[in-house]
Parts: C-alpha cells; sequence; structure tokens
C-alpha cells in the first residue's frame, strides 16, 4: 500500500470516524451523568461528590488527548483506532461488575465523602474516561489530508462529537434512567463501543 | 368602582399577608433558605419561585404546638414503641421533632443528619433548636452517615425519615438499598417512621420498596392531611387493641403538643391501596423525581 492509496482511504472513511466520534462523545457524558447515581449510595450526591467526577474526568480526558495525540504520529489507520474503542469498551466492563466492591473498600478506608469519591471516581472512571480522550485527537488525524482543512476538519469532529456529548447528557438524564437500570444502559453501552470498534477494524481490513 | 378597588387591593395583598414578613434570607450551598413571619408564625421556607415550600412553622403564642399535620402524624411512631431511649431522625427541617421528641423523652439520646449546614444554624437561630449531650447534629449525607453508623453497629428504637423537601428528592434516599442498610440501624424492637410522597406514580412505587424490605407496614393517613406516613416495625406490627392501649397512654403527654394520638389507631391500615405490582425503586434504579411528576 503506497502513500497515496493510504490518504484516499482514510479519506473515504470519513464518515465512519465522525460517526465513531460521535459515539464516543454520547458515551462519555452518559457515563459521567451515571457516575453521579454510582457514587451517591456510598459518598452521597453532594455538590463534592460532583465535583470529583467532573474532575476526574477532565483530567482522563486531557490525559487521553495527550496519548491520543502521541499515537496518531505512528502509522494513523483505522484498525488502531478501532483498537481504541475495545479497549474502552473494556475499561468500562469494571464498573458494572466491581463497582460496590472497589467503593466497599474506599469506603472503608477513607472517612471523608470527599476525598472517597475523589479516588472511587479515579478507580472506577479514569482508565475508560482516558481511552476514550485518546479517540478525538486521533480522529482528527485520520480525517485531515491537508495543513490547510486541518482547522475546518477538527472543528467538524468538535461539532460532531461534543453534539454527541449533549445527546448522551440528555437522553440518559431524561429517559434512560427512567426506562432502565445503570448496569443495563451500561452494558448497552459496552456492547455499542464493541460494534463501533470491530466496525473499524473491518473497513480497515477491507481496505488492505 | 370601590368594589373592584377593594378586590383588587385583596388580590396583590393576600400572596403577601399569608406568606408573612421575611425574616432571614440566605443562600445555601442546596437551597434558598427563608424564614418567614406572620403575627404569630415562624415559618423555614425554602424558597423556590414557582412554589415556595414551607419546611417547618413555630407557632409563637405556643411554641410546644406542632403546626404540621405531618409532623403530628410522626409522633403515630410512639404507638408502636412507646418508650425509645434512641432516636435518629434524618432531615432536621426546623428542628421540631428533635426538639419535642427531647421534651417528651429526657433520657432519650437523639441524633439527627442534616445535610445543610445553614438549615441547622436558622433551626438553632428561629425555631428553639438546641444541641447539648443528648442532641447531636450530624451535618452530612444521610447516607454516607447510615452505611457509618451500620459499620460502627449503632442501633435505634426509632428511626424517622423526613428528608424530602417536596420539590427535590434524594433520589439514594429512596431505595431498596438505603432502607435495607436504615433497617440494620433498627434495634430488636425498633421502628421506622417515614413521611412519604402520597400522590403521584411514585406513591406505588415508594410503597412497594418499604413492603420489600419491612414486610407490612402501617399506612397511615388522616383525612383532610394529603400526607401519607410510613410505620414499620420488622419484629411484628402490635394489634388495634395493643395501639389503643397505647394511644391512652401517650394521650396525656402527646395532647399539649396539639397531636391528637387517640384518633390514630383508627387510621393506621396494612391494607394496600396502591398498585402493588408496581416495581420497586433500586440503587440502580431510581428515577424518584421524574416519577414525582407523573
Amino acid at each position: 500500500m503506497d502513500a497515496h492509496s493510504s490518504t484516499q482511504s482514510l479519506r473515504q472513511a470519513g464518515w465512519v470516524v465522525l460517526l465513531l466520534a460521535f459515539t464516543s462523545g454520547f458515551i462519555i457524558m452518559s457515563v459521567e451523568l451515571l457516575g453521579g447515581r454510582i457514587l451517591a449510595p456510598y459518598f452521597g450526591s453532594s455538590i463534592y461528590v460532583w465535583g470529583s467526577i467532573i474532575s476526574i474526568f477532565m483530567v482522563a480526558l486531557s490525559v487521553g488527548y495527550l496519548i491520543g495525540g502521541r499515537l496518531s504520529v505512528l502509522s494513523p489507520n483505522l484498525g488502531r483506532y478501532g483498537l481504541f474503542f475495545l479497549l474502552a469498551a473494556l475499561g468500562l466492563l469494571p464498573i458494572v461488575f466491581f463497582a460496590n466492591q472497589a467503593m466497599d473498600a474506599v469506603f472503608a478506608a477513607i472517612d471523608d465523602p470527599r476525598y472517597g469519591s475523589l479516588l472511587a471516581s479515579t478507580l472506577l472512571f479514569f482508565i475508560p474516561t482516558a481511552i476514550l480522550g485518546m479517540i478525538a485527537p486521533y480522529s482528527v488525524r485520520l480525517m485531515v489530508n491537508d495543513t490547510d482543512h486541518s482547522g475546518q476538519v477538527a472543528g467538524g469532529l468538535y461539532f460532531v462529537s461534543t453534539l454527541g456529548s449533549a445527546l448522551g447528557t440528555l437522553l440518559t438524564s431524561f429517559y434512560l434512567v427512567l426506562w432502565f437500570d445503570m448496569n443495563t444502559i451500561l452494558l448497552a453501552m459496552i456492547t455499542v463501543l464493541l460494534l463501533a470498534g470491530v466496525l473499524a477494524i473491518v473497513l480497515n481490513r477491507g481496505r488492505l | 368602582m370601590n368594589l373592584l378597588r377593594l378586590l383588587l387591593a385583596a388580590i396583590v395583598t393576600l400572596p403577601f399577608a399569608l406568606e408573612g414578613e421575611v425574616i432571614h434570607q440566605e443562600r445555601s450551598i442546596y437551597r434558598n433558605i427563608e424564614v418567614q413571619q406572620t403575627r404569630n408564625q415562624r415559618c423555614l421556607v425554602f424558597a423556590v419561585r414557582r412554589d415556595d415550600r414551607r419546611q417547618t412553622c413555630l407557632n409563637l403564642d405556643e411554641p410546644d404546638r406542632i403546626v404540621f399535620s405531618y409532623v403530628r402524624m410522626a409522633f403515630g411512631g410512639l404507638l408502636l414503641v412507646p418508650n425509645p431511649s434512641s432516636i435518629l431522625i434524618v432531615g432536621l427541617g426546623g428542628g421540631t421533632l428533635p426538639t419535642a421528641l427531647a421534651k417528651l423523652y429526657p433520657t432519650a439520646q437523639i441524633d439527627a443528619i442534616e445535610i445543610d449546614p445553614s438549615v441547622v444554624k436558622v433551626a438553632e437561630q428561629f425555631f428553639n433548636f438546641k444541641t447539648s449531650e443528648r442532641i447531636k447534629v450530624y451535618t452530612q449525607d444521610a447516607r454516607v452517615f447510615t452505611k457509618r453508623a451500620r459499620q460502627e453497629a449503632k442501633q435505634y428504637d426509632l428511626i424517622i425519615l423526613d428528608a424530602f423537601t417536596g420539590d427535590y428528592i434524594p433520589e439514594h434516599l429512596m431505595t431498596q438499598e438505603y432502607l435495607t442498610e436504615t433497617r440494620d440501624l433498627l434495634s430488636p424492637a425498633g421502628v421506622v417512621v417515614a413521611n412519604t410522597f402520597s400522590a403521584s406514580e411514585l406513591y406505588s412505587y415508594e410503597s412497594e420498596t418499604y413492603k420489600s424490605v419491612f414486610g407490612a407496614f402501617f399506612n397511615f393517613k388522616l383525612p383532610g392531611s394529603g400526607n401519607r406516613v410510613i410505620l414499620a416495625k420488622p419484629s411484628g406490627l402490635p394489634s388495634k387493641d395493643q395501639l389503643q392501649a397505647a394511644a391512652r397512654n401517650l394521650a396525656p403527654t402527646l395532647t399539649t403538643l396539639g397531636v391528637a394520638i387517640e384518633e390514630f389507631p383508627r387510621y393506621l391500615t396494612t391494607r394496600a391501596d396502591w398498585d402493588t405490582n408496581s416495581p420497586i425503586l433500586t440503587d440502580q434504579f431510581s428515577p424518584a423525581n421524574l416519577l414525582k411528576n407523573r
């Protein structure tokens, strides 16, 4: 595969990158909102619990951006992009199966619910959120063909993924928590991430 | 023309007359708090523009008399545990309940949980609430307190749950898991009293959730009050005769508070007047605030 056909295939993948960036934006905010529910039985639902969750999500995303940006330098391709989604899905699994055990341990170890909720947020949400954060800069690299349009491409991606975040926030808080158990919602999002990852990997194979 | 003017004046001034004069106002991290006063009544109001919610009122002429019916109804719990030596109250408000219970039971240990430090301050400044060796206030989330207290194996003869403002429900204080943790804090013959919602879809959900944790309970509604109070006793509910005997014993002291305890037994029923197929609320599924509006 020469350099030209490689960029060609990446450009054709534009729609799928947009779709997947939307999906990751949706899931990041949906998980963040559910995070408040997950921590409340152990640390309450006070303002400091939200402070813990939001700050850990911000730190995790910023680390993810850094790592994703670094990885985008080394022969970027849809296959690796798909791998991020698979890893993010795996990273969310412990929230479904081990959240209570982890929070039991934190609750026993730390008296102050502020630092308890901060540590619990870190244990539960840091890794999956950081992986989801890697997707953003990598998406930009996959879609940018020339420096003239790099800003425009980045703008389009921010647009789509932030719109996804808005929708994830709204749907989760208005409807999903009314219709489903929290673990059902999380498992559905894990499934969507797995499907997204497989889609990207299959498309990458098809282009080889 | 004069009549019309009078009518207009009445319409304009009536809401103010009912709400009274604002004698204190502050914004806590949770809500806006007001203390309003009319001629003989002082009320704690969690100010929400569309619907001011009065939390507690104090009758200034007769400070011992309980103003709100749901607070009077909470004394129904004493029919099931006539002489509590340790009491937990979740949700302080103006501190009416701890103050009254401390007077009734001068040796009882009373713990009150209130998440909002400003509410504690206002209760002390404006509603004669006083902490002491016997009356302690813990300024923290009730769920966190309950989990810790369970770790420390604390026990209470009487637990009163009254943490809901009417506008917003802390959803993690309505679930089966929370009620189970609360039940674990009860002494062997302990009693839980819960002031709950009586309207909306939430009524069925909440009733079924309590039933799943405490088994059969007394559903307590007074005609004309619009409140529902749940009285639960996992070690077994007393008979009608036992209730009436308890009411006769309590009557002399409770009448001074304006609590007509002898009226209560006939309104206690274990009959379900809700949809018994309703799902229960859990930590996984607790959209209480959404259900409240349906």
